[in-house]
């Protein structure tokens, strides 16, 4: 075990180690030999311009090269960010999500697009999407959030072994995030594994990627006040462990739900209908949703931070669930 | 002609009359209610797929749209897997999930037909980058429409294919319109062909209603793939002699064609030119030519046969074919 990794680096030695293990594997993007986002460092010396391949500006296009690579034998790794997947929408939703069930079975895509979130920096309203929802609501992805170097080495790992489409949304908050990695088969992190990241009994807090920090720092703050919290990270939406959210707000009552994603049609909007409808008779007070604003993201500091959830904003949601 | 084989050139008329009675037949059992929703027939543009899928092996890949029912068909699609499909049968090759506008057969490289205009461009180049990836020599051929090439998937595709010089044949089927839309009035240039050269490859203009034009230059295309030379774009002229889509009668339009035009088309018809080229070069007789129609028609009825006889799929296969590594349902 390797201790403080940086997630980023985790995301590479993910990266290599899978390309090591299958020849299949091969990764294309913009900018990746020279590494730009720092997730690629090294591929090119390793593995060769065949494996690694730089790309135009044309994510339609090679989001769509990627699929048809992986319906004939190969395992693609496509990197980009969130936000310019708007771009390849009709390659994700009308190829990847679709074809396996519209050609009843025929089609298998092995295809992993790798997406950082950039939020929270100043990067404005066309740099700053956290898309996962959407995609949580076209069937057909497997959608990955990892909150740790762990899960962003392990669920990747998982992820280029699948047979189906994967999104892995990377957090871009947590990218110089520390903590502990395996390596080879020990690292990886199986779907729809619930963590259970600080076990509580008075109120369950389930986050989502960078929000689990944040959910971490306010259960240490409402310890002192002598509120102990659970913390569930997800750590995938689709599979989701609804069975490791029912059995702790069984055990606390109460449910705080922490994303960084818009509230509407959020994975905290599903992940509280889930609850309303499969551990009603286990609330003791309603569910609390900590959302981000409904709002475009606005390049000023002053009010992106107004935007999405916060430790405070959590903690303060915690005590309502609290109130008599 | 002289490199052509008088076995593929008797398939190739095989193959077109099975397009055009299949076609036919499947007017017929829409208009009478058999299965719903949209179907695009392919008569009057046989010869651009015949022709093009007979320079390819089953090794080859092609990729198609919503024009749907002929490229596989010219591929060697089984007649009564494709029929059951629209029928929306457990036989179909779609088990009755994708329908008239998704046929596939990955066992013989049909990586399936789409429904969105151009979006089976990107993945056709993706096939062509594995075979460059692999080191191995099949291609990758891709038909779309004139209305599908001002796609900016297609313009992606092509210089994305140009760049890594893919194994890629880019197959314009250009039938003159995009549901009511002349391509004269949609697209920047006198030829789709003419665009090529903005992406440094070869780009071909082909009579598409004669198959063994469309035969000869897609096989100079595969070769040139095949060899490590780079895609082509080759553009086959020909017509659609229905209207766009089954199911779409009742809209009133306003006029965009004249029966005169129809017929002047008609009076190419691509059957019509094969079997001329067949029977004044001594390949096949006038009666031989009429009993492969007889025989193509024969097999379209036990398509439909087939398909009227395959059970519908049961509720609990729903949810079936959502994944390769199956996870429960939400």
């Amino acid at each position: 075990m390797a201790s403080n990794t940086i997630y980023v680096e985790a995301i590479n030695q993910a990266i290599m180690e899978e390309m090591e293990r299958d020849e299949n594997v091969f990764i294309m993007g913009e900018d990746i030999r020279r590494s730009v986002y720092g997730a690629t460092a090294g591929l090119l010396n390793q593995f060769g311009e065949k494996r690694v391949l730089d790309t135009p500006l044309s994510e339609n296009g090679f989001f769509g090269a990627a699929i048809g690579a992986s319906l004939v034998g190969m395992r693609p790794i496509v990197e980009t960010l969130t936000s310019f997947m708007w771009v390849a929408m009709d390659q994700l939703v009308s190829q990847a999500a679709k074809m396996r069930y519209m050609f009843g079975g025929q089609a298998t895509l092995p295809v992993v697009y790798r997406a950082t979130m950039f939020y929270g920096g100043g990067s404005a309203a066309h740099h700053s999407d956290r898309s996962y929802p959407m995609f949580m609501n076209m069937p057909g992805f497997k959608i990955l959030v990892p909150a740790t170097p762990r899960d962003a080495k392990g669920l990747l790992k998982t992820a280029i072994r699948d047979d189906d489409p994967c999104i892995v949304f990377e957090d871009g908050t947590l990218g110089g995030a520390t903590g502990d990695v395996e390596a080879g088969e020990a690292a990886l992190v199986p779907f729809g594994v619930a963590d259970i990241a600080r076990v509580g009994t008075d109120v369950t807090i389930v986050a989502i990627a960078g929000a689990v920090p944040m959910a971490l720092r306010a259960a240490e703050e409402l310890e002192a006040e002598g509120i102990s919290a659970e913390v569930i990270d997800p750590r995938t939406l689709v599979p989701l462990d609804k069975a490791a959210i029912l059995e702790s707000v069984a055990k606390t009552g109460r449910l705080v739900i922490a994303d960084p994603a818009h509230k509407v049609c959020s994975a905290a909007s599903e992940i509280a209908s889930i609850v309303s409808q499969e551990g009603f008779w286990d609330l003791q007070a309603p569910i609390m949703k900590v959302a981000a604003e409904q709002v475009h993201i606005p390049y000023t500091p002053v009010l992106e931070r107004l935007v999405y959830p916060s430790s405070d904003k959590i903690g303060d949601a915690v005590r309502a669930t609290l109130e008599d | 002609m002289e490199n052509i084989s008088k076995e593929k050139l008797v398939q190739m008329l095989e193959r077109m009359w099975l397009i055009r009675h299949f076609e036919v037949r499947v007017m017929e059992v829409h208009a009478a209610g058999e299965f719903t929703g949209a179907a695009h027939p392919y008569i009057g543009e046989e010869a651009v797929a015949v022709g093009a899928c007979a320079a390819l092996e089953d090794t080859d890949y092609i990729a198609g749209n919503h024009r749907s029912h002929g490229h596989p068909l010219a591929k060697g699609g089984d007649v009564k897997r494709a029929m059951a499909e629209l029928y929306g049968r457990v036989d179909g090759y779609c088990k009755g999930k994708g329908g008239s506008m998704h046929l596939a057969d990955f066992s013989i490289g049909i990586l399936g037909e789409s429904g969105i205009v151009a979006s089976s461009v990107p993945v056709a180049i993706g096939a062509a980058l594995a075979a460059k990836i692999k080191g191995e020599d099949f291609v990758s051929m891709v038909f779309f429409g004139d209305g599908a090439s001002n796609q900016g998937a297609c313009h992606e595709s092509m210089n994305l294919a140009a760049l890594w010089n893919l194994p890629v044949i880019f197959l314009c089927e250009n039938n003159q319109f995009a549901v009511t839309t002349s391509y004269k009035d949609s697209v920047s240039v006198e030829h789709i062909s003419d665009r090529a050269s903005a992406y440094n490859m070869p780009g071909v203009l082909v009579d598409g209603q004669d198959a063994v034009a469309m035969y000869e230059a897609t096989r100079e295309a595969v070769n040139r793939g095949r060899a490590g030379e780079g895609p082509t774009l080759i553009e086959a002229l020909t017509y659609r002699y229905e209207e766009h889509s089954l199911g779409l009668g009742r809209v009133r339009r306003g006029e965009y064609r004249t029966e005169e035009q129809i017929n002047e088309w008609r009076e190419r018809d691509p059957i019509d030119v094969l079997e001329h080229t067949l029977t004044t070069q001594g390949i096949l007789t006038r009666e031989e030519c009429d009993a492969i129609s007889k025989a193509k028609e024969a097999e379209v009825e036990e398509a439909v046969e087939f398909a009227r006889n395959s059970p519908y799929p049961e509720p609990e296969e729903l949810f079936d074919d959502m994944w390769a590594d199956p996870i429960p349902a939400p």
